[in-house]
C-alpha cells in the first residue's frame, strides 16, 4: 500500500518530466530526424523566447495577475530597438539628431517594455483595473504603437552584431538558449532564494494575510509586472534580432503559448504555486510536440487541436491529483 | 420543554450532535418546534444557535441525531430541498444578488415562466408588487436591491422566504439591521403567519423585543440545551443567567499586575462605516493599557469590537480618527508598517482568510512579517529562517508531523500558534488579539492561555477580543465592553461577572 503511495507520489512530481520522456521517446521512434544533434537545438532555440516570457508570466501568475500584453510588448520593444539602431532618433524641431549603439539600443528597446509593463501595474494597483482587462488593453495599446513606430512596414538590415543575439553562437551553444538560460536562473534564484520573490508567493497565496503583515503589495505587483514588460522586450529583441527584421506583426498570439506553458507547468492561475523549472518543462513539452507534429507532417489545422487538447490534459490530471490529496 | 395542549411538534430535534473536525458545535440537543407559535433561539456567539440551523436548513448534512418534520425522518441534501419542504431560513447575511431587482431576487431559483419557457416577467412583478404591498414596502419591484438601504433589503429577503410555501421559517438576527418603523412591520407579519399557523424559529440578541414576539424560548450554551420554557414565565435576568452558565470553563487564574508604565492610550477612537458614511462602526471609545496588562475587549458581533483593533493597527486609516499615545507620545499609525514599527502586533480574528499563507509551511509563516531578520541584501538565508521557524514551534509547542509541511494541514490550534508566533517574531510590544481560541480544541487552547499570562508577565500590553465570556474573565486584568459601537460598560476583573457584561454587551441604542 504504501509502496504504491510512494510511486504514485513520484509520478505526480516528475510528470512533466515523464510527459516529456515520454513524448521524446515516441517522437525517436516514428522518425528519424527527431532524435539529432541539429533537431534538439532547433527545439530550443525555438522556444527560448517562449521561455523568457514564460518566466515573466509566472511571477505575474504567481501573484494571482494575469498578462495578455506579452506578445504586444515584445513586438514594439522589438520595433524600437530595430528603429534606434537604423535610424536613431530625430527631432527635427530642436534640430538634433541622436544616433545610438548597439548597447543604446537594446538598453531602449528594454526600458520601453519595462515601462509599458510598469504602466500595466500601475493601473492594476492604483486604478483596480482586474489584470485581465488591464493587460488586454495594453495588448492593443501596444500593437497600435508598434504600427505607428513602424508605419505597417519591417525595419530590416539591422547588421552582424545585432543578428549574433538570435542567430550566433557560443561555446557551441546558440545565443538565444544563452539568454533564456540566463533568465532562467535568475528567476529561479528570485523566487527562491530573495524577499521579493517570498512576497510574490505570500501575495498570490493569501493577499488579506500579506496585507495584514505589512507587505507592500502595490510595490510588489508593479515590480512583477515591470519585470514582465522587461522580459518580454528581451524575447522582441531575440526575435527581431534571428529573423534580422522587426515585423509590426510579431509576437501575435505569444501570450497564449506563454500561458500554455506556465498553466503545462503545474503554476495554479490563482496564484501562489507553481515554479519556474515548471514552466520551462511546459515550455519544452509545447515546443517538442510543434517540433513533433511538423515533423510528423501533421497538418497545421490539427496541431492546433492537438495543442489544445495537451492543454487541457494537462489541467485536468493537474486538478485530479490535487483533489486526491 | 414546553408541552403545548394537543400539539404535535412540527419539527423535531432528537439528540442532534454535530462535530467540526472533533470539536463539538453542538451536543445531545434537544428541541420542539410547534406551528402557529414563535419559538425564541437565544444564546451567546458561539453557542451554537447557527449551527443548529444550518442542520435544520439543510447546509450541514452530516450530523449526528434526528430531525424529523411532520413526523417523517428529513435528510435535506441542500438548502433548496429543505425550501421545497417547508423549512425557510432568512439568513443574518443577506443572500441577495445586488445587481439584480427586487422582483429577480425575490424569485431567483423559482422563477415564473410562460408556456415558451422564458421568464414571464409581467407575473412576477405583479406578484412581487403585491408582497411589497402587504409589507408597507414602499419599493419599485424593478429597482435592484443593491440601491435599497440596509433595512429594506432585509425585508425584501424576507419577502423572498414569504413566497415559499413555508412550514418553518427560520430568522436568524432579522431585526440587526433594520429601523423600528421596519422592526414593527416585521412583527405584523409574523403575527399574521402565526396565526395561519406557521412555525416561526426567532433567532436574536435583543431580549426585549422577544417578550415583544416569541411565545416560547429556547436556550443554547456551548453547544447543550441551557433551558426552555414560555416566555411569560420568565424574565431578562432569568434569560442571561441561563445563557451564561456558571460553570467556568478552565481554570486559569490571572496574577494580578498593577504597576505597569502605560504603555498605549486611545483617545476617541472613532471608525466609521466605509459602505455608510453617516453611520459608525466605532464611535468615541477610549481606554489605555499598561505595561503586563490585560485588557480584555467583549461585545456581541457587531458591536465594534474587532474595528477597534482593526483602527489602531491603521488598517482603515481614512477611516479613523482618534488619537493614540505608545508610551505617552503621540503617534499616527497609518498603515500596518506603521503599526509594526510602534512595536504593535495583530492576530486577526480568521487564521485561514487573514493570518496565513496556507501553502507554505509553517517557518515561511513566522517570518512573513519580518522577514529582514533573516535575510541579507534581500536574500533570505534558510538557515536563519528554519532557526526562527524552529525556535518559535518550541516557544509555542506547535506540533508538526513534518518540517516541510503546509500548514493548511495542521490543525486549528497548530495553525493559530503558527499567525501568533509570526506575530511575536516582530517583538511587539503592544499584542492585539481577536478571537485568539476560536474553533480549538480545549488542549490548545489552555495552551494559548497560559501563553497569554506569560507574555503579559514578561511585561507585554494585551488587547484581547473575545466573545467567550469565562475567557474574558479569566485572563483580563480589566474589561470593557462594546455595543453598538460604543463603550458601554468598563470592569475590574474583580468587579466583573458575567451576568454584568452580558448586561452591557446588551444595551441598545436609544
Amino acid at each position: 500500500m504504501t509502496e504504491t503511495k510512494q510511486i504514485k507520489y513520484y509520478l505526480i512530481k516528475f510528470q512533466s518530466v515523464i510527459a516529456l520522456m515520454l513524448m521524446c521517446i515516441v517522437l525517436s521512434f516514428m522518425t528519424d530526424r527527431f532524435l539529432t544533434g541539429e533537431n534538439a537545438w532547433n527545439v530550443m532555440r525555438q522556444i527560448s523566447v517562449n521561455v523568457v516570457i514564460s518566466v515573466g508570466m509566472t511571477l505575474v501568475i504567481l501573484t494571482g495577475g494575469i498578462d495578455l500584453s506579452v506578445g504586444s510588448i515584445l513586438a514594439i520593444s522589438g520595433a524600437v530597438t530595430a528603429g534606434m539602431l537604423k535610424f536613431g532618433a530625430e527631432m527635427p524641431g530642436l534640430n538634433i539628431f541622436l544616433g545610438f549603439t548597439l548597447v543604446g539600443a537594446l538598453v531602449g528597446g528594454t526600458l520601453v517594455g519595462t515601462f509599458l509593463g510598469w504602466f500595466n501595474g500601475l493601473t492594476i494597483t492604483k486604478f483596480k483595473v482586474p489584470p485581465f482587462v488591464a493587460t488586454l488593453a495594453m495588448l492593443t495599446i501596444a500593437r497600435g504603437l508598434t504600427m505607428l513606430w513602424t508605419g505597417g512596414f519591417p525595419i530590416t538590415g539591422l547588421g552582424d552584431n545585432f543578428a549574433f543575439i538570435g542567430t550566433g553562437w557560443f561555446l557551441g551553444i546558440p545565443m538565444p538558449v544563452w539568454i533564456s538560460a540566463v533568465v532562467v536562473l535568475a528567476a529561479v534564484v528570485l523566487t527562491k532564494k530573495t524577499v521579493l520573490g517570498r512576497y510574490i508567493y505570500a501575495i498570490g497565496g493569501n493577499e488579506k494575510a500579506a496585507e495584514l503583515s505589512g507587505l507592500k503589495i502595490k510595490k510588489v505587483k508593479m515590480i512583477v509586472y515591470a519585470i514582465a514588460g522587461a522580459l518580454s522586450a528581451i524575447g522582441g529583441i531575440i526575435v527581431t534580432s534571428r529573423l534580422d527584421s522587426a515585423q509590426p506583426n510579431a509576437g501575435f498570439g505569444f501570450e497564449l503559448d506563454s500561458i500554455a506553458a506556465v498553466v503545462i507547468g503545474g503554476t495554479s492561475l490563482s496564484g501562489g504555486k507553481g515554479t519556474i523549472m515548471g514552466t520551462v518543462q511546459g515550455a519544452l513539452i509545447i515546443g517538442i510536440l510543434n517540433n513533433g507534429l511538423v515533423l510528423l507532417n501533421v497538418s497545421p489545422f490539427w496541431q492546433q487541436v492537438i495543442k489544445g487538447l495537451v492543454i487541457l490534459l494537462a489541467v485536468v490530471i493537474e486538478k485530479l491529483n490535487s483533489k486526491e490529496e | 420543554m414546553v408541552k403545548t395542549n394537543n400539539l404535535q411538534p412540527v419539527l423535531d430535534i432528537r439528540n442532534v450532535s454535530k462535530d467540526f473536525s472533533g470539536v463539538y458545535a453542538l451536543k445531545n440537543i434537544n428541541m420542539h418546534i410547534f406551528p402557529g407559535k414563535v419559538t425564541a433561539i437565544i444564546g451567546e456567539n458561539g453557542a451554537g444557535k447557527s449551527t443548529l440551523m444550518k442542520i435544520v436548513s439543510g447546509v450541514h448534512t452530516d450530523f449526528e441525531g434526528e430531525v424529523t418534520l411532520n413526523n417523517e425522518k428529513i435528510n435535506f441534501k441542500n438548502p433548496k430541498q429543505a425550501a421545497e419542504n417547508g423549512v425557510v431560513i432568512i439568513h443574518q447575511e443577506l443572500n441577495l444578488i445586488p445587481h439584480l431587482s427586487v422582483t429577480e431576487n425575490v424569485f431567483l431559483g423559482q422563477e415564473i415562466t410562460n408556456k415558451f419557457g422564458l421568464l414571464d416577467y409581467r407575473k412576477m412583478y405583479k406578484k412581487t408588487a403585491e408582497i411589497l404591498s402587504k409589507l408597507k414596502l414602499e419599493i419599485n419591484p424593478s429597482t435592484p436591491v443593491n440601491q435599497l438601504r440596509v433595512g429594506q433589503q432585509q425585508l425584501v429577503e424576507i419577502a423572498r422566504a414569504l413566497f415559499m410555501d413555508s412550514k418553518v421559517l427560520i430568522m436568524d438576527e432579522p431585526t440587526s439591521a433594520i429601523s423600528d418603523h421596519e422592526v414593527e412591520l416585521l412583527f405584523s407579519i409574523i403575527k399574521e403567519l402565526r396565526t395561519k399557523g406557521v412555525a416561526i424559529v426567532y433567532i436574536s440578541h435583543k431580549i426585549n423585543e422577544l417578550f415583544e414576539i416569541a411565545d416560547s424560548f429556547e436556550v443554547l450554551r456551548d453547544g447543550k440545551n441551557a433551558g426552555s420554557g414560555e416566555m411569560k414565565k420568565t424574565s431578562h435576568d432569568d434569560l442571561i443567567q441561563m445563557m451564561v452558565g456558571r460553570d467556568i470553563t478552565g481554570s486559569f487564574k490571572k496574577e494580578q499586575i498593577t504597576d505597569g508604565k502605560e504603555i498605549i492610550r486611545v483617545e476617541n477612537l472613532c471608525f466609521i462605516n466605509p459602505e455608510n458614511k453617516t453611520d459608525f462602526l466605532v464611535k468615541d471609545v477610549s481606554f489605555n493599557l499598561k505595561k503586563g496588562e490585560i485588557l480584555g475587549i467583549c461585545g456581541l458581533m457587531g458591536s465594534g469590537r474587532t474595528e477597534v483593533l482593526e483602527a489602531i493597527f491603521g488598517l482603515f486609516p481614512k477611516y479613523v480618527s482618534g488619537d493614540i499615545y505608545i508610551k505617552g507620545k503621540k503617534q499616527k499609525i497609518k498603515n500596518v508598517n506603521d503599526a509594526i514599527s510602534a512595536g504593535i502586533a495583530l492576530v486577526p480574528e480568521d487564521r485561514k482568510l487573514q493570518g496565513l499563507i496556507l501553502n507554505m509551511d509553517v517557518a515561511k509563516n513566522t517570518s512573513l512579517a519580518n522577514l529582514s531578520e533573516v535575510s541579507n541584501y534581500g536574500f533570505i538565508s534558510s538557515s536563519k529562517e528554519k532557526e526562527l521557524g524552529l525556535e518559535f514551534r518550541k516557544k509555542l509547542n506547535t506540533k508538526v508531523p513534518s518540517e516541510n509541511i503546509e500548514v493548511q494541514k495542521l490543525s486549528g490550534g497548530n495553525q493559530q500558534k503558527v499567525v501568533i508566533a509570526k506575530w511575536l517574531a516582530t517583538n511587539p510590544k503592544i499584542l492585539l488579539l481577536d478571537e485568539p481560541t476560536r474553533g480549538i480544541d480545549v488542549g490548545a487552547k489552555t495552551e494559548i492561555y497560559n501563553l497569554i499570562n506569560k507574555l503579559a508577565a514578561q511585561g507585554m500590553g494585551i488587547i484581547m477580543v473575545s466573545s467567550e465570556l469565562p475567557e474574558i474573565l479569566a485572563l483580563s486584568d480589566n474589561i470593557i465592553v462594546l455595543s453598538e459601537s460604543k463603550l458601554t460598560g468598563r470592569f475590574t476583573n474583580k468587579e466583573a461577572t458575567e451576568e454584568k457584561l452580558m448586561k452591557a454587551a446588551l444595551v441598545e441604542k436609544e
